[in-house]
């Protein structure tokens, strides 16, 4: 399973963003804001439309990770929300994550993680670990 | 605006949180997670977000201006059906930045003396 080396880019995977999604995520987190599901309450509030939760976004990115090693591999794991995912009606917005593996130590493998919008990044200084 | 001799304090809560499997397999759905065995690595967010509002609502920070800045999990071991989990919050530190109130708020989640979580989310609390 260890066959990770520093410096390998491991192939992005897509991730598909709709509206849909953040209703559920919002039952599943409890994260009922009303940014991430009334478009008349995010122009209110000077959106641009409705947002993705930062955190569906990291959910998606931990998803990466957890694909890598198993969800019970994932020991540390860290992101910066720089820029709203926005989320139209009716459209399905493509998130693209993709990984490098930075650092190699005692079967622990750190992960630098890259979310892509389009050609926006929407994470900054993502990583993660885990532990093989 | 937090009052200031908040910052360095723990807020612990008074009740535990059961993790169901029907909570765990409602968010593995969401991100299209198979394995249900465990929780995904950020599930514990939909413990500490409500908990940690709970504990901090007479703190005077004004949860309806904050945006979340920055994440952080270390996991000590992955969330399963049937933990009942103690969330305890710290304000680790609060500061000015360009106007705005940028506060690091720690949360650990314990299955009774088991620390199986820790969680940083750096608020920015618009002016």
């Amino acid at each position: 399973m260890s066959n990770f080396q520093v410096g390998q880019e491991i192939p992005p995977k897509s991730f598909l963003i709709n509206r849909a999604l953040l209703v559920a995520y919002a039952d599943a987190s409890g994260d009922q804001n009303p940014i991430h599901q009334n478009e008349e309450f995010a122009k209110s509030v000077g959106l641009a439309d409705v947002i993705a939760h930062g955190m569906l976004t990291m959910a998606l990115a931990g998803k990466y990770l957890s694909d890598l090693g198993g969800s019970a591999s994932v020991t540390e794991f860290s992101a910066r929300f720089t820029k709203p995912v926005v989320v139209p009606a009716n459209i399905d917005v493509e998130l693209l994550i993709s990984g490098k593996v930075v650092e190699i130590e005692d079967g622990s493998v750190k992960i630098e993680l890259t979310a892509l919008c389009g050609d926006v990044k929407v994470l900054g200084m993502a990583k993660g670990v885990i532990k093989l | 605006m937090l009052s200031p001799d908040l910052v360095g304090r723990t807020f612990k809560g008074a009740d535990s949180t059961l993790v169901t499997a029907e909570a765990i397999s409602k968010f593995a759905a969401v991100i299209g997670e198979s394995n249900l065995d465990v929780a995904p690595p950020t599930f514990s967010i939909s413990i500490t977000l409500e908990q940690s509002q709970k504990l901090l609502q007479d703190s005077g920070l004004d949860w309806t201006r904050v945006v979340h800045g920055e994440q952080k999990f270390e996991i000590k071991r992955p969330i399963v059906a049937g933990d009942n989990l103690i969330c305890s919050s710290t304000i680790e530190s609060a500061r000015i930045m360009a106007g705005n109130e940028i506060v690091t708020l720690r949360s650990d989640l314990h299955a009774g003396t088991e620390l199986v979580v820790s969680t940083w989310s750096t608020l920015v609390v618009r002016a």
